[in-house]
């Protein structure tokens, strides 16, 4: 027998299951406990950029929206810092800047919308800058393992034409997938970013 | 600057995404295969939280919703560690749960389920790791309950935990089962895991040592979370 080798490993995921509300967004469970719910601003007051919505729906196999799912988004701030300490330019981000938001669809039609600054460009591996990105994290009942992916955006058409890990996707129809349309309401950049579970037009998800 | 990343995740301790025995599953699951990623800095940092963000009582399901009294249930403490692979405690990250009641119905407008809403359980809490990596929080023991999957599943006792870590590939949701739980081994749930000996990593064992006598029993419950791995040598350069 060879020496074994002393990794852990890590815990199982399993789904977070319908009520999932109750603890991480307990106002759409339809109770109030927490003085202040987690992940409701992403930007913050302070943050340079522009001040963007993006919208969507989740969809399942069958073309029915997933109304129960959860998202999670991370982001960089306008200038691709992300507020972590293994950003090397961390300290500059803006006060209140979190990157981080949880968000809930309308239990009735599964829409979902989120407010925000539009992120920079950041530096990918090997030097090679990544487009501006947004990373997405979905769990709902139904879902074993949270699934991963990015939005792009659809007015960056010369930086998604460079991006890194857009040009990993070997079948270049799906690279459309990752890539939310913007339209102009009422003065404003709404990106619409809809998320196909399964069948045609499936978003490409990641292992990370 | 060498490249800082994460040990992959391994998909053989995780559920597949397609588990047909969990319905819901079937048309929830992409039928496309993911695509890998080497981690880059989007996915080597993600959000820190700290004491300023919880309240005093969040991690004390038991008092943190009482309005007239105490709830009404088995009194337990749940307490562990959260680690790395490599079996460092993760310092000051977010692990936050939720449950049903005593009776096994959630506080939760989309659940019918007929057992009684406890007016002193809400159902959720949270907390932060400290500097070694251990949490602990007080609850009631949930009890079992049945849903629309076969005509007679029940799930286990459980609680559900969401943990972050430091890096968002860390980001994990599972769920918290206990000890010598018949219903465990039937739940189509559970099953998804396709390894029994992954499953059993979420199995709290009841802790006697940690329990408070006459007051409080105990199970204890910690939480692996991807290490990250170390490159020695590296030939690619930078720029290349």
């Amino acid at each position: 027998m060879p020496q074994t080798l002393d990794y852990l490993k890590e815990s199982p995921s399993q789904t977070a299951g319908p009520y999932v509300h109750i603890g991480l967004a307990p106002g759409a469970a339809g109770f109030s406990i927490f003085e202040r719910e987690l992940g409701q601003d992403i930007a913050g007051p302070n943050a340079e950029g522009e001040r963007i919505r993006v919208e969507g729906v989740v969809t399942d196999g069958t073309g029915a929206p997933v109304k129960d799912v959860l998202l999670e988004v991370w982001q960089a701030d306008d200038e691709g810092r992300h507020p972590h300490p293994r950003d090397p330019r961390h300290a500059e981000v803006a006060e209140g800047f979190r990157g981080w938001g949880r968000i809930i669809p309308d239990f009735e039609t599964g829409l979902w919308s989120f407010d925000t600054v539009k992120p920079g460009p950041v530096m990918g591996r090997h030097g090679r800058l990544m487009a501006p990105h947004i990373t997405f994290w979905l769990v709902a009942r139904g879902i074993n393992i949270g699934l991963n992916t990015r939005l792009y955006f659809g007015d960056e058409e010369a930086a998604n034409a460079a991006d890194p890990v857009l040009g990993l996707i070997e079948q270049v129809h799906r690279r459309r997938t990752l890539i939310a349309t913007r339209e102009d309401r009422e003065g404003r950049a709404v990106y619409r970013f809809d998320i196909r579970l399964q069948g045609e037009g499936e978003t490409v998800f990641l292992d990370i | 600057m060498k490249p800082f990343e994460y040990i992959p995740r391994d998909r053989g301790v995780h559920p597949p995404a397609y588990t047909p025995g969990y319905k819901t599953s079937v048309a929830r699951s992409p039928r496309l295969p993911l695509l890998s990623l080497q981690n880059s800095l989007s996915e080597i940092t993600g959000p820190t939280f700290g004491q300023g963000d919880l309240g005093p009582l969040d991690n004390d399901l038991i008092r943190n919703y009482a309005k007239t009294g105490d709830p009404v249930g088995e009194r337990i403490v749940v307490h562990g560690r959260v680690l790395d692979e490599n079996g460092r405690g993760v310092p000051h990250t977010l692990v936050e749960v939720w449950q049903a009641n005593a009776g096994g119905r959630y506080r939760h407008v989309k659940d019918t389920y007929f057992a009684p809403i406890d007016p002193n359980f809400g159902g959720c809490g949270r907390v932060l790791t400290d500097e070694q990596g251990f949490y602990h929080f007080r609850t009631i023991k949930p009890g079992a309950y049945p849903w629309r999957n076969g005509v007679n599943d029940w799930r286990p006792a459980h609680i559900h935990v969401s943990v972050f870590g430091q890096a968002f590939v860390q980001r994990l949701i599972t769920q918290m089962y206990f000890e010598g739980d018949p219903l465990i081994p039937r739940c189509p749930i559970a099953a998804t895991i396709p390894d029994p000996k992954a499953l059993e990593r979420l199995i709290a064992p009841l802790d006697l040592n940690a329990a408070i006598p006459l007051d409080c029993l105990a199970y204890k419950f910690d939480i692996v979370l991807r290490g990250t791995r170390s490159t020695l040598f590296e030939n690619r350069l930078e720029g290349n």
